[in-house]
C-alpha cells in the first residue's frame, strides 16, 4: 500500500453522552428528592394536599419514588455503566448513536412518566406505574441499552471482564426480564390498560418484579458501581476478587427467591411465604459478603477517611449497605415482618437502603467520576464535598430514626390488646402518636435535599470548562498485544 | 476441588457466555415460585352466582386505582389474632379474583379497608372521601374534592368491560349493553362509595360467600 501516511486520530473515550447523564442524574436527584420532602410535609401537615388533584399525596408519592429510584438512579447507573465498561475493557463505547438514543430515550421516558402520574394516568403497581405506552418506550430504551453494554465488552482490549461488568450485566438482563413480564396488560385506550394478572398471581409477580427491582436496579447495579469506584478511590486492589465472584453467583441466583416476603400472614400460598422467608435470610451471606469486600478493600487506605470526602460518601455506604441487609433479612423472618410489616419501619428500612447504600455509592462516584469526565484536576470545591457529606447524613440519622420509632410504635400499638382479649388502641390513636416523627422526617427529608442542591451547584461549576467545550477527550490506552494469557493465577486472598 | 481456574475462564473471559448464564441463574427463582402459583390460579374457580364488579363498581374501583389508594390502606387481613380483631376475617386469594392489579397494598397510614363494606353510611363515605377532617378531625387524609364533581362516562365503563371480557372476566352481552344506563348521571364519588361499600360485604364481592 501506499506511503505511511495513514493519519489515523487516537481513540478516545467517549464521555459526551457519561456527562449528560451524569448532569440528568443531578438534577432528577433535586427533582425526586423535592417530592419526597412534599410527601413527607404532605404526611405530617396534609394542608399541603392544597385540594389540587395532581398534587395530592397519593398521585406525588409515586412521583418521588420513580424519580428517585429511575430518573435519578437510573441516569446515574447508565452514565457510570458506560464510563466503567469504556475504562476497564480499554476501548470506545460501541453503536454510539444507539448509546445516545439511551440517553434521550431514557429521560423522555422519565419525564413522560413523571408528567402523567400526577395526573391519575397509572398503573398503580408499585414501582412499576407508567402506562403501557410509557413501558413500551422502557423497553425499548432497554434493550438499546444491553446492546451497546455487550457490543462494548465485545469490543474490549482486556480478555477478563472486570467484575464490576459482571454486576452491570446482571443489572441490564435481570430488569429488562423484570420490566416485560409485570408490566403485560391489555390497553383499553392511550392512558388505561388492565394488567393481565389478577389477584394473588398478581400479588406474586408484582413482588417478584418489586424485590427484585430492589436487587438488581438498586443493589446489583449499585455494586457494580462499587467494584469500579471503591478500589479506585482507594487506590488499593479489591480485597478478595475470589470472592466478589462467589457473592456475585450467590447473589444473583439467591435474590430472585425472596419476593415473598413482602407478602407474609397474606392470601398467598403458605409455602411460597416460608420459602420467601427462607432464602431471604440466606441472602445475608453474599450481601453481607459484598459489603466487607468493598469496605476491607479500604485496608491500608483508611486514613483517606479523614481527608477525602468520597471516601467518607463510600465507607459510609457500604456499612449501610450492610446494616439495611441485616435489618431486611431480619424484618423477612415472619415473626418480625408481624409486627413490622404495614407500618413505617417499611419506610425507614427503605430509606436505609435508598439514602444510605444507593444515594451514598452513587455521590461517591458521581463525586469521583466527574472531575475525570469533565476534564478537571478536582470537583470545584472541596468545602462543599464536606458539606454535603455532613448535610446528608444527618438528614440520613434524623430520617431513620424517626421512621424507625414511628414504625415499632405502630407495630405495637397495633397488636396490644387488654387482658380480655379486646384492642388496646384505636387505628387513629396510633396515627396521633407518630405525629411528631412525620415532623422530624421532614426536618431529614430538607437537609439531604439541600445536600443534593450543593452538589448540583459544584457540578455545575466543575463543569464550567465541559460548557465551554474546552475540554480534550481521554485518549484509550492500548495495551500490549497478549497472545494467549497463560491462566492468570487470581490474587491470593489475604 | 475439581473446580479448577480453566473451567471458571470460560465464562470469565466471554461476555456472550456469561450473559447467557446470568439470564439463566436469575429465571430459576421466579420460574420456581411463580409457576406453581399460575398453575394453581387456574384450577381456582369463584364460588357459584359469583360475579364480577357491576357497572358503578368497577368505575369506582378504577377511581380508587386511579387516585392510587392503596399507597395509604391495605386491602390485606393477615391471618394474625389482633388482625382479625380489629378489620374481620382474615382475607382470602377469593377475595381479590377480580381485583386488576390486586390491591392488597403495602403500607397502612390509614386503615385496612377489606372489609370497610357496610361499616359506615353511604353519607359518611360522601363526606369522608370529600373532607376527611369534617368527620376525622386528627386524620391527615388528603381531600378528594374533584370526585363530587366529575360525571361517569358510560362508553368508557363500556370500553373497560370489553377489555376485562377478553382477559377472561365473564361479563355478559346484557351486563356491557346495560352499563351506560347503570352509570347515567353519577359522578366518581358515588362510584368509589359504592365500590367501598361493596368491600368485604357478602355477596356483592366475589368469593365471599365461603364458610365464614
Amino acid at each position: 500500500m501506499v506511503g505511511g501516511n495513514l493519519v489515523r486520530e487516537p481513540e478516545t473515550y467517549n464521555d459526551y453522552v457519561v456527562r449528560l447523564f451524569l448532569m440528568a442524574a443531578a438534577v432528577w436527584g433535586v427533582v425526586g428528592m423535592s417530592l419526597g420532602v412534599l410527601a413527607a410535609a404532605q404526611l405530617a401537615w396534609p394542608a399541603l394536599n392544597f385540594d389540587v388533584s395532581w398534587l395530592t399525596y397519593s398521585r406525588i408519592r409515586s412521583n418521588h419514588t420513580f424519580g428517585v429510584i429511575f430518573a435519578f438512579g437510573g441516569s446515574a447507573l447508565m452514565g457510570t455503566c458506560y464510563y466503567v465498561v469504556q475504562r476497564t475493557g480499554h476501548t470506545r463505547l460501541a453503536l454510539e448513536k444507539l448509546a445516545h438514543f439511551t440517553l434521550w430515550g431514557w429521560q423522555l421516558a422519565c419525564l413522560l412518566a413523571m408528567t402523567t402520574m400526577p395526573f391519575g394516568i397509572t398503573q398503580s403497581k408499585e414501582y412499576a406505574e407508567p402506562e403501557w405506552f410509557i413501558d413500551l418506550l422502557i423497553a425499548v430504551v432497554w434493550v438499546s441499552f444491553g446492546v451497546v453494554f455487550f457490543a462494548t465488552l465485545a469490543r474490549r482490549r482486556i480478555r477478563h471482564i472486570y467484575v464490576a461488568n459482571w454486576y452491570y450485566g446482571a443489572f441490564i438482563i435481570a430488569v429488562g426480564l423484570l420490566h416485560v413480564v409485570n408490566n403485560l396488560a391489555l390497553p383499553v385506550s392511550l392512558f388505561k390498560s388492565y394488567t393481565i394478572y389478577t389477584g394473588a398471581v398478581d400479588a406474586m409477580v408484582q413482588w417478584w418484579y418489586g424485590h427484585n427491582a430492589v436487587a438488581f436496579f438498586l443493589t446489583a447495579g449499585f455494586l457494580g458501581m462499587m467494584y469500579y469506584f471503591v478500589p479506585r478511590q482507594a487506590e488499593q486492589p479489591l480485597w478478595s476478587y475470589r470472592f466478589s465472584i462467589v457473592n456475585f453467583w450467590a447473589l444473583i441466583s439467591i435474590y430472585m427467591w425472596a419476593g415473598p416476603h413482602h407478602l407474609l400472614y397474606s392470601a398467598l400460598p403458605d409455602w411460597v411465604q416460608s420459602v420467601g422467608m427462607a432464602f431471604s435470610v440466606i441472602l445475608l451471606m453474599p450481601s453481607l459478603g459484598s459489603a466487607a469486600n468493598g469496605l476491607l478493600t479500604f485496608n491500608g487506605s483508611w486514613h483517606k477517611l479523614r481527608t477525602d470526602p468520597v471516601v467518607k460518601f463510600m465507607v459510609l455506604a457500604l456499612v449501610f449497605y450492610a446494616a439495611s441487609t441485616i435489618e431486611g433479612s431480619t424484618m423477612a423472618i415472619k415473626s418480625v415482618n408481624s409486627l413490622s410489616h404495614f407500618t413505617d419501619w417499611t419506610i425507614a428500612h427503605v430509606h436505609s437502603g435508598a439514602i444510605g447504600w444507593v444515594a451514598m455509592i452513587t455521590i461517591g462516584s458521581l463525586y469521583a467520576m466527574a472531575p475525570r469526565a469533565l476534564g478537571r484536576p478536582a470537583m470545584h470545591s472541596m468545602r462543599a464535598m464536606n458539606l454535603h457529606f455532613w448535610l446528608h447524613i444527618t438528614g440520613l440519622l434524623l430520617y431513620l430514626t424517626s421512621m424507625w420509632a414511628a414504625g415499632i410504635t405502630e407495630g405495637v400499638m397495633w397488636r396490644a390488646t387488654n387482658p380480655d382479649g379486646t384492642l388496646a388502641h384505636s387505628f387513629l390513636a396510633s396515627l396521633i402518636a407518630i405525629q411528631p416523627y412525620y415532623v422530624i422526617r421532614v426536618a431529614g427529608g430538607m437537609l439531604v435535599l439541600s445536600g443534593m442542591v450543593v452538589m448540583a451547584w459544584n457540578l455545575w461549576h466543575t463543569a464550567s470548562d465541559a460548557r465551554e467545550r474546552l475540554i480534550k477527550p481521554i485518549v484509550v490506552p492500548i495495551p500490549e498485544p497478549e497472545p494467549l494469557q497463560v491462566p492468570a493465577p487470581l490474587p491470593a486472598t489475604r | 476441588m475439581g473446580l479448577r481456574y480453566e473451567h471458571l475462564e470460560a465464562i470469565e473471559k466471554h461476555a456472550a457466555k456469561l450473559g447467557v448464564l446470568i439470564a439463566v441463574m436469575v429465571a430459576i427463582g421466579g420460574l420456581a415460585e411463580l409457576t406453581p402459583i399460575f398453575v394453581q390460579a387456574h384450577s381456582v374457580k369463584p364460588a357459584p352466582g359469583v360475579r364480577p364488579y357491576d357497572a358503578l363498581r368497577l368505575a369506582g374501583r378504577d377511581v380508587y386505582v386511579r387516585e392510587a389508594c392503596y399507597q395509604c390502606h391495605s386491602q390485606m387481613i393477615r391471618t394474625l389474632r389482633f388482625e382479625v380483631e380489629r378489620y374481620g376475617p382474615y382475607t382470602t386469594v377469593a377475595d381479590s379474583v377480580y381485583d386488576r392489579p390486586f390491591q392488597w397494598g403495602s403500607k397502612r397510614t390509614g386503615p385496612d379497608l377489606a372489609r370497610i363494606g357496610g361499616k359506615y353510611s353511604d353519607e359518611w363515605h360522601r363526606l369522608h372521601l370529600l373532607r376527611p377532617r369534617d368527620l376525622v378531625p386528627e386524620s391527615n387524609m388528603p381531600n378528594y374534592p374533584w370526585l363530587g364533581e366529575r360525571e361517569l362516562d358510560g362508553r368508557d365503563i363500556q370500553a373497560r368491560m370489553r377489555v376485562l371480557r377478553r382477559l377472561g372476566d365473564p361479563y355478559t352481552d346484557a351486563e356491557i349493553e346495560d352499563a351506560p344506563d347503570a352509570v347515567k348521571g353519577r359522578t366518581e364519588l358515588d362510584a368509589l362509595v359504592a365500590y367501598l361499600q361493596g368491600l368485604g360485604a357478602p355477596p356483592a364481592v366475589p368469593g365471599v360467600e365461603d364458610s365464614r
